[in-house]
């Protein structure tokens, strides 16, 4: 036997293992499947951004500006004096490894540079050595090292694979959020023009015609005016969606995505029956705005003066069109840029009215100061009030499960609201497991810009594991439909279950209130908003 | 007692020492991390890959049709299909299961009966690795065809409905809003 090969020689030969050499020594890798193209030149001039040019990730030379350390060194600097919280997470931390294994990328992928704790460690180490005595003397010994050009190519593409969910800083001790230290480790790559296409293109053309994907208001309003034919066509009422109208009591704002892209096209229905019903029986008055056409921000994922920027028209809309407050769609940052940013970033909006739902005179006080209520509260609150004539039964071919996107979740605490909406509309509701729900929610894996196709690995690895909690209770319970209120995850899901879970579909809240909902003088319903037929229904001519 | 039968006995630590050869293909801090946490949800990739062995050796054993071994390999393979893996990297841990068994039953091995059974034993290693490398290239194909489908399923589905634009052919010239 002395000629056969032992494992261990057999693993060395044919086995791969990475380097296990000191974080700092292990070389960045650009892997294709990881990294989101590089920014379109035409689109940061168009939002005047510095250093626009044509640039590759994977080429040696990234065409930096000569003083590109100073710039970032002075940007830093500014930063940390302009934003307490970055300063005190890049001392506090102690590196007890709590939130090492929290994160879906570190988990999905492997790489050890995709635990929150390194992932942060990658700017506090030039942090150290730039702005601390003790780094300063300590250097290496003390977690210091200057910045090269290797070390910012690891800032762009680990920054890049962070989706700023936040599920790391529910296990810090110290509230150490890592979201936080991507969002400022993004803003100083900004400062030397590298951000990627995905975000900065959206950005741009929301900057020039009001939605990410540039769509002109006539397109926007017919869109919507077919979704009036199609609704027709499956409960035979016609709605009459309102735009730009002033003198509305309302204003409704919801993601472009809801409006232009499959599944969140059938949310977007919902979203018209629901105010049609809610007008016909209670003079519910809402108008859409063909300007302010966009709930996301991706300005979010690139500097808190883009998002500032972009954030604005939502209350220059709501003051020009003279509405007492605004009720926003089913989306996912948008929720975090309105309920933490948008009231001391671009408020106070003192011309709108707190917010007071004029059919059950329930009083929104979640949204007191930002004038802004989400539209799964809204709904929750209808029918706790009875204000809905529903009919769960519609909603019998679905077997449901709830994924709680990252913002609304983490960062403003819905939880109760959508379950209790989905309760009531469907008769098969089934949780996920406890540690991958709620505040411990897992990330769809493609937030915060990610959501490409050029990175299809990373987004893939990144999913895994909310997509093997969807596997199970797949497997458990024969769950066939994903829930969710994020226009970015009624995007991402789809790709994501058909690689882990194919046999099951995804959509939004407000599809399945429609479905459900029971319009004054529809048709026997024998299809979903989808054109599916309903168990039992086909063909059923009986009244 | 046939070879089989003694590979068998010592099943529990052969997929041990299995699953830790698998795990050293990542950097150790994971290593150790993929091997330590048992929640499955909290490590999908430990517990999946842990398993899925669990599951090929059991079929390996039992001489199970090419179906069962898929079933059996597809989760752990599927996971390795996206990450930073190239096509051998990501299969060979199939074959690793070779002179896992030769040490593990070292002094077992005497006498041709013996070595006629580990042979056979390991060509169905061998088939076992195909068997693998198909899975890795239909995992790559749906990664690919996600790659393509992205724009054109969703949002220019959405858009051509409503006839705003018109997909001139399934390859298609890029649709231009009217
Ligand atoms: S914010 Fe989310 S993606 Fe970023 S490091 Fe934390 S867990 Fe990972
Ligand atoms: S949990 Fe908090 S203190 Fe501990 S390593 Fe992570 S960021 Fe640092």
């Amino acid at each position: 036997m002395k000629d056969l090969p032992k494992p261990k020689d057999f693993y060395s030969r044919l086995m791969h293992r990475p380097g296990s050499t000191d974080w700092m020594d292990t070389p960045v890798d650009i892997r294709k499947g990881m990294y989101c193209y590089a920014a379109n030149p035409k689109s940061l001039n168009i939002l005047s951004a510095p250093f626009a040019r044509d640039w590759n990730p994977v080429e040696e030379d990234w065409k930096l500006p000569e003083n590109w350390q100073q710039i970032l060194h002075e940007g830093f600097k500014e930063r940390l004096e302009r934003f307490r919280s970055f300063k005190v997470f890049m001392d506090i931390c102690v590196r007890c490894g709590a939130c090492a294994d929290k994160c879906h990328f570190f988990i999905g992928t492997g790489d050890p540079k995709n635990m929150p704790v390194l992932r942060a460690e990658l700017l506090r180490s030039v942090y150290r050595n730039d702005f601390t005595t003790f780094g300063k003397i300590l250097g290496r010994v003390g977690g210091a090292r200057p910045m090269t050009l290797n070390v910012l190519k690891e800032w762009w593409y680990y920054m890049f694979q962070c989706s700023e969910c936040r599920r790391c800083s529910v296990f810090c001790p110290y509230g150490i959020d890592t979201a936080e230290i991507t969002i400022m480790g993004r803003e100083l790559l900004n400062l030397l023009g590298l951000n990627i296409d995905w975000i900065a293109t959206p950005v741009s053309n929301c900057y020039m015609t009001g939605n990410h994907l540039g769509i002109q208001p006539h397109a926007y309003k017919d869109m919507l005016d077919f979704f009036v034919d199609d609704i027709e066509e499956v409960t035979g009422v016609r709605v009459e969606p309102s735009f730009n109208r002033k003198g509305a009591d309302i204003l409704f704002i919801t993601p472009s995505g809801d409006v232009f892209a499959d599944p969140g096209t059938y949310t977007c229905m919902g979203y018209m029956m629901l105010f049609h019903y809610l007008r016909e029986k209670y003079g519910f008055d809402i108008t859409w705005s063909t300007y302010a056409s966009e709930g996301g921000n991706f300005g979010f994922f690139t500097s808190h003066e883009t998002m500032k920027r972009l954030n604005a028209k939502m209350y220059a809309e709501a003051k020009r069109l003279g509405v007492k407050w605004i009720l926003g769609g089913e989306c996912g940052h948008m929720w975090r840029v309105i309920n933490q940013y948008m009231d001391t970033m671009n408020g106070p909006a003192d011309f709108l009215e707190e917010p007071v739902s004029p059919i059950t005179g329930t009083k929104f006080e979640n949204a007191k100061s930002t004038k802004m209520v989400h539209i799964a509260e809204f709904t929750a609150d209808l029918i706790r009030h009875g204000k809905l004539e529903l009919d769960k039964s519609r909603n019998n071919h679905l077997k449901v499960t709830y994924h709680d996107s990252c913002n609304p979740a983490r960062g403003m605490g819905l939880l109760e609201e959508p379950r209790y909406v989905i309760r009531n509309v469907c008769n098969h509701f089934y949780e996920m497991p406890e540690n991958t729900i709620r505040e411990q929610t897992f990330c769809c894996g493609s937030g915060a810009g990610l959501n490409a196709g050029e990175n299809m690995e990373l987004r893939m690895a990144g999913g895994l594991p909310r997509a093997n909690a969807v596997k199970h209770v797949h497997e458990q319970h024969g769950v066939n439909m994903l829930a969710c209120i994020c226009a970015i995850d009624r995007a991402v899901f789809p790709p994501l279950m058909e690689y882990w879970v194919p046999e099951v579909g995804v959509t939004g809240l407000h599809e399945m209130v429609a479905n459900a909902l029971v319009m004054p003088g529809e048709n026997k319903r024998e299809t979903d908003l989808r054109g599916e037929p309903l168990e039992g229904m086909e063909g059923d001519t009986d009244e | 007692m046939k070879l089989i039968e003694r590979v068998a006995a010592q099943q529990s630590a052969i997929v041990k020492k299995w699953f830790e050869l698998v795990a050293a293909t990542y950097p150790e801090d994971t290593a150790r991390f993929l091997k330590s946490q048992k929640d499955p949800f909290a490590n999908p990739v430990g517990q999946t890959t842990f398993s899925g062995l669990k599951a090929a050796f059991t079929a390996l054993l039992e001489g199970a049709d090419a179906q069962t071994q898929a079933e059996a390999l597809d989760p752990i393979i599927r996971i390795r299909a996206v990450q930073a893996f190239s096509p051998g990297q990501a299969t060979v841990f199939i074959l690793a299961l070779k002179p896992i068994i030769r040490e593990t039953l070292k002094k077992e091995l005497t006498g041709d009966s013996a070595y006629a059974d580990l042979l056979d034993l390991e060509s169905r290693i061998d088939e076992m690795l195909l068997i693998g490398f198909d899975i890795y290239l239909k995992c790559r194909e749906t990664l690919f065809q996600l790659k393509v489908d992205l724009e054109k399923n969703r949002i220019y589905h959405a858009f051509e409905r409503a006839g705003i634009v018109t997909l001139e052919s399934e390859e298609g010239a890029t649709p231009e809003p009217q």
